[in-house]
């Protein structure tokens, strides 16, 4: 048997099993045959987990059809944030290398109970922070779309490795646009769910009052199933609440009657007028299928980097406060005492960014700051929240471009720290504000992909995955990225 | 502007320290952003109530049942260095 990676779904995978047109050992060893031929180059995968992966398969092959479980025989790759039980998770920093957790994040234990095949885990930015994947402290990720350019970040080998057919689907997390900003740049879909749909047990934490794990996939159909699986209240995540109903698979053909909002804040000079454009023939395909489409404004949203380059560099920099050397992951052999033990660890176990914004979170927690930036950032917060609940009570779902540009150039903005930040201005103040979004495919511009950013009211992820299939039927983008298999 | 005595300062609560290039770059890179962030202050939000988590929660518990946590060994299994079953550290300055 041999399977064109590329046509392959998470929803299309089991179908085969059920079928028995391919056996899970097939579908896994098709996946890393295709890691062997283009990884080299895309450099999605921090870690393979080829021989577990194959057995595991095996025993799910040696089970009776009817003792399987629907998933059962999947293969997926997750984020290297998220915990695995005995497997490598770095969060693509120095300072966790060789850290094998004692258990499995929630999320992963989902996907274990339910036969999913983990192929590997995923790179990133270094501990999420960052918005290319150059901030990991192992290697960089590149395009499959442009071998020269970012997969976009923090959730960058996620998409790549999506992109590339190196695995059906991943999961990623976003704290401030880190699922949906590099499913935009390398053309898939990558879904954000509610504040709180999924446990955050065992994600290892940047900025907690943000943090979601979420799905990106090639199909919106595997969008909705994977977040099936993996939601849930956790009695291990006194935040999580699951969602309110199960999530069923979307089959809806057309808009009529449903009204979207252009967040006209999202669509000023920032944009790029590429994008811009794919942006206004989505517009015009809303309005072929049935959609209303009117332009609606939020003031507060302008206010929402601001907001965020306080709220989550404070929560990190309390975060990542438990990296100190003592009990697991990276310690200094510099250092007389604890304290000097405590600074040599965390100065040479750190990069750059992680550095940045501990100092920044550090300085507006720090004694006489806390009013004038945390306590501002907070009410900023709630106006963001009231201008977002304010035009959900005329609007379904509230639209803008991903990402202001198509993926750039590798080193290109890394010189510009403030300059990396600003270009999560459409995907900010949906984490602020807790909602579901989602990023599909809409369009090319220079021959990248184009994402069309989708919000809806919390726990409105059913209504987003219907209106995003129906226009991922009507957009029916067939193109791949034209990668060059390498063979041994 | 965030003076150099800032930066170490508050490099020194942050446990990191920073030699004499990182000083300097972290000072202006520092400024940079604080700079933008500061148009915070300029809102007027007087009465408006701070949120700490969007999606509103109250009284979340769980049964008071007992489960089997990690053992002593799975515990220190990550630790740099450990000695008679506690996690072993430098002596205080």
């Amino acid at each position: 048997m041999s399977h064109d990676v590329y046509e392959l779904s998470g929803v299309r995978c089991r179908e085969l099993l059920e079928s028995g047109e391919a056996s899970a050992t097939e579908l896994v060893q098709a996946y890393l045959d295709r890691m062997r031929g283009v990884d080299g180059q895309v450099g999605a995968y921090l870690l393979t987990n080829e021989e577990a992966a194959l057995r595991q398969a095996a025993a799910i092959d040696a089970k009776p059809a009817e003792e399987r479980g629907p998933w059962e025989g999947v293969p997926i790759a997750v984020k290297d944030i998220l915990a695995t039980k005995g497997v490598e998770t770095t969060c693509a920093s120095r300072i966790l290398s060789g850290y094998r957790p004692p258990y499995d994040a929630t999320a992963i234990r989902k996907l274990n109970e339910a036969g999913l095949i983990i192929l590997g885990k995923l790179n990133m930015d270094e501990f999420a922070m960052g918005s290319s994947t150059e901030n990991s402290a192992f290697q960089p990720t590149r395009n499959p779309w442009d071998l020269e350019r970012v997969p976009g970040g923090s959730s960058g080998g996620s998409a790549a490795a999506v992109a590339a057919a190196e695995t059906p689907w991943a999961l990623g997390t976003d704290t401030g646009g880190s699922i949906r900003q590099p499913a935009s740049l390398c053309g898939v879909v990558g879904l954000k769910p509610t504040y709180g749909a999924v446990s955050r047990y065992g994600l290892i934490a940047f900025a907690s009052s943000l943090d979601q794990i979420g799905p990106l996939t090639r199909t919106v159909s595997d969008a909705a199933a994977l977040l099936g699986i993996v939601e849930g209240q956790d009695p291990l995540d006194s935040t999580s609440t699951g969602l309110r109903e199960p999530i069923r698979l979307p089959t809806e053909r057309d808009l009529a009657g449903r009204r979207f909002g252009v967040i006209k804040e999202f669509l000023g000079e920032a944009i790029d007028s590429g994008v811009r454009e794919v942006f206004n023939d989505a517009c015009k395909t809303i309005e072929v299928l049935g959609g209303v489409v009117e332009e609606v404004s939020l003031p507060s949203v302008e206010r929402g980097i601001a907001a965020y380059y306080i709220i989550a560099p404070a929560e990190a920099s309390s975060n990542l406060a438990r990296f100190d050397g003592v009990r697991y992951g990276y310690r200094s052999d510099e250092g007389e005492d604890l304290l000097s033990m405590y600074t040599h660890t965390r100065s040479e176990g750190f990069g750059p960014e992680v550095k940045r914004r501990i100092m920044i979170g550090t300085y507006v927690l720090s004694a006489g700051y806390y009013e004038a930036y945390y306590g501002q950032a907070q009410r900023t917060r709630t106006l963001i929240i009231q201008d977002f609940n304010r035009t959900f009570a005329d609007y379904d779902y509230l639209i803008s471009p991903t990402s202001p540009s198509v993926a750039f150039k590798l080193g290109e903005r890394t010189a510009d720290p403030l300059a990396m930040y600003l270009s999560d201005l459409c995907t900010i103040p949906v984490n602020l504000a807790g909602l579901p979004a989602i990023s599909l495919p809409a369009g090319f511009s220079q021959g990248l992909p184009v994402g069309l950013h989708m919000i809806s009211p919390h726990f409105g992820e059913q209504a987003l995955v219907d209106a995003a299939h129906a226009l991922e039927q009507k957009f029916q983008l067939g193109a791949r990225p034209a990668l060059t298999e390498v063979t041994e | 502007m965030i003076s150099r005595e800032e930066v170490e300062h508050v490099a020194r609560l942050a446990r990191l320290h920073l030699d004499e290039d990182a000083l300097a770059r972290m000072g202006s890179e520092l400024s940079q952003i604080i700079d933008y962030v500061q148009q915070i202050g300029e809102l007027d939000l007087a009465g408006v109530e701070p949120t700490a988590h969007a999606v509103a929660l109250t009284n979340v518990f769980r049964k008071d049942e007992t489960w089997e946590g990690l053992t002593q060994d799975e515990a220190l299994s990550n630790a740099p260095n450990a000695e008679a079953g506690h996690f072993a550290v430098p002596r205080m300055g």
